[in-house]
């Protein structure tokens, strides 16, 4: 019995600037996921390169990866993938145990994590007791408490209503800018990727179709040129 | 992630599924509780058969002679020795040699003589044997009426109960705390001046190297001596193998040196020409395993020695088989608990597989995942460990109880024969835990080997 091998991603090449924010956007089984897995460190590449910052993840090995992820990457989740058993303190402070940081440090940064995406609340609720947007909230809260380079969106309002998608689109922008955050967001909902991002990937079939700036945006030069040097991540 | 967050992890994760998680830590502390049971009964007999021979008195004694008098004990070491007559005498000196040897508690020699006790207007006759101090802890003094003597050489006697019964018929109890006299025969030297025959002509020059009035003979002068009755006894001590068992009256041995009383192997003294000897002595060693050694030793001071073999020995391996016996039994129980823990174990990762995901996405590396389903099953086996003992340790004590009950109704004294030592509650509780480790390393890793992307997918 042979394996067929499906390319999920196929021959994609191109490059993101730090600070910048981009949607990616297709149909269901188009390779955004597969892409994001693949910024993430979450998956590795059967051929070409992922380089974040000069480093490529491909040759990086399951200890770095980890490490990698918990030190450069925030994730966020269509589904939220909080910690039901958990409280929302403790789910924000779950990556900063990995990362073996001091409780005293972890209780101020988990509290600053929460106050900027607006829970100063229902703190020690379990995610049942909250709200979808809430959930969000306590999700990018986590995301944002190592203070990662880049942050991943897998449909972060895929299971929101339309204002609370917004809402939270609107935070995710808002953190991006003020903590200076690459954002790269997987979502099939043109119309928001239009409003919230600096420029939209399009991909069918695994293969990259086209890289346009967003229409709502006004970019200056933009971001890539403006940082050739910056974040970078690239496949081939 | 930091060894006290993993415990903290561990411990919350634990509580999470607390029937599930708690049945399996039932499941290991029976199997804990088992194992500590069936190897604290196997300590227990054994301090039990162990007990019960050092109170027989027969295997940390050792009994000496000179090659003079017991000839024959060894015929192999008779042949060996060409001049008998030249061995050292067992007399007064030797004896304080062999009180300094290491181990050595006590060496008193065997006494036996007869005597008359007077009570009641009538005489009694029976053997008079002298008892050392340790024979209290013999077991025929375990059923004693009374108390054991107050001093070594107080003026006290124990009677064996049939011989009371001849001085009490209806009530031989009532003796205890009476008086009554002894009348027994004392042996008096005879020195030069009271002798008129002379020195006796003897090889070897030996005549001229004794002061002691032994040298001329002796003679026999009948005494009394009142004695305050303390106890009956009623069986021998020593199960009757000894000298000093055959008796009927007893007396603090080193009264029974005081008084001097002459026996019959007192002959030898005259005929030989030597100071007081002794015909035997009795060396108690503290420990039956040292037996040998001092055997040993006083065989080198020239000696003839014997000692039960070392039962101990052979007891200890027949232990060390049975401990085995048992522990494989109640190790039984664990094997399967440890299977519960394998089994809760693999569910907590099915079902926790997104938990999993999600915390790889976020930065825990494989090690960490398998750290914390280790130290889950760690904290289970700490836990299981601990009731394990509890439970064991009152299996243990309802097996005391009942043994105590069995004992009594066959009008014999209770005994501990289940007994935990400390060092098994440390080590069950430690073999508990590195059980459960193992029991948690296949989980562990099917949690580690886990592909985050699968499991985060959206379903």
């Amino acid at each position: 019995m042979g394996e067929s091998v499906i390319r999920a991603v196929d021959g994609i090449s191109l490059s993101i600037a730090r600070g910048e924010f981009v949607a990616l956007l297709g149909q269901s089984g188009s390779g955004k996921s597969t892409l994001l897995n693949l910024l993430a460190g979450l998956d590795r590449p059967t051929s070409g390169a992922v380089l974040v910052e000069g480093r490529d993840l491909g040759k990086l090995n399951s200890q770095e990866l980890a490490h990698y992820r918990r030190t450069d990457v925030g994730m966020v989740f269509q589904a939220f993938h909080l910690i039901p058993s958990m409280t929302v303190v403790d789910n924000v402070e779950l990556p900063l145990r990995f990362a073996e940081v001091e409780r005293a440090e972890r209780e101020r940064r988990v509290r600053e994590s929460l106050e900027r995406v607006g829970l100063g609340q229902r703190l020690q609720h379990r995610p049942s007791e909250l709200s979808g947007g809430e959930q969000q909230r306590v999700s990018i809260a986590r995301a944002l408490v190592n203070r990662p380079a880049l942050l991943l969106a897998d449909e972060p309002t895929g299971n929101l209503d339309s204002r609370t998608g917004e809402d939270i689109l609107n935070l995710i922008r808002e953190v991006s800018v003020s903590l200076g955050m690459t954002v790269v967001m997987v979502t099939h909902e043109r119309a928001l990727a239009d409003r919230f991002a600096h420029r939209l990937i399009f991909l069918a079939d695994g293969k990259l179709i086209s890289s346009t700036p967003a229409a709502a945006i006004a970019q200056p030069g933009g971001a890539a040129a403006a940082n050739p040097n910056g974040t970078q991540e690239a496949l081939a | 992630m930091k060894r006290y967050d993993m415990l903290e992890l561990a411990v919350r994760n634990l509580r999470q599924s607390k029937l599930r998680n708690g049945l399996t830590t039932v499941g290991i502390s029976v199997g804990v509780a088992s194992l500590v049971a069936m190897l604290s009964l196997g300590v227990g007999l054994q301090q039990l058969a162990t007990r019960r021979l050092a109170g027989s008195g027969m295997f940390d004694t050792v009994f000496v002679a000179s090659k003079v008098d017991a000839r024959g004990w060894d015929r192999d070491e008779d042949r060996k020795d060409q001049n008998p007559e030249k061995a050292p005498a067992l007399d007064e000196a030797a004896r304080g040699q062999m009180q300094r040897l290491p181990y050595v508690t006590e060496v008193e020699p065997e006494i036996r003589v007869m005597g008359e006790i007077l009570y009641g207007g009538k005489t009694h006759f029976g053997f008079v044997t002298g008892l050392p101090m340790s024979a209290r802890e013999n077991e025929a003094f375990e059923s004693l009426q009374g108390k054991f003597f107050s001093g070594s050489a107080a003026p006290e006697v124990i009677l064996l109960n049939d011989f009371a019964k001849e001085l009490e018929p209806q009530n031989p109890k009532s003796l205890i705390g009476k008086q009554v006299t002894l009348r027994y025969g004392e042996h008096q030297p005879l020195t030069a001046d009271a002798e008129h025959s002379g020195r006796p002509e003897l090889p070897g020059g030996q005549a001229d190297n004794s002061s002691a009035g032994d040298d001329y003979g002796f003679s026999v002068v009948r005494k009394t001596q009142a004695l305050k009755v303390v106890g009956i006894v009623d069986e021998e001590p020593y199960g009757g193998m000894r000298t000093v068992s055959r008796g009927r009256i007893f007396l603090p041995v080193d009264l029974t040196e005081k008084l001097n009383m002459a026996q019959f192997s007192d002959m030898r003294s005259p005929l030989r020409g030597q100071g007081k000897t002794f015909m035997t002595l009795t060396v108690r060693v503290k420990d039956p395993a040292k037996v040998a050694q001092v055997q040993d030793a006083i065989k080198q001071m020239g000696f003839r020695t014997f000692s039960v073999l070392d039962a101990t020995k052979s007891l200890r391996r027949f232990f060390t088989v049975l401990d085995l016996f048992l522990g494989i039994f109640g190790s039984l129980a664990l094997a399967v608990a440890t299977l519960a823990i394998v089994n809760t174990l693999v569910m907590a990762v099915l079902e926790r597989r997104r938990e999993i995901g999600v915390m790889k996405a976020i930065g825990a590396s494989d090690t960490d995942v398998k750290a914390l389903f280790f130290t889950e099953a760690g904290a289970m086996g700490f836990f299981g460990g601990v009731l394990g003992i509890a439970l064991g340790f009152a299996i243990g004590k309802a097996i005391n109880l009942g043994t105590g009950i069995y004992l009594h109704n066959h009008q014999l004294p209770a005994e501990p024969v289940w007994i935990l030592p400390t060092w098994l509650i440390g080590a069950a509780i430690v073999f508990s835990i590195l059980v459960s480790l193992l029991a948690g390393l296949y989980p562990a890793s099917r949690a580690a080997r886990l592909d985050p992307v699968q499991t985060l997918k959206y379903e």
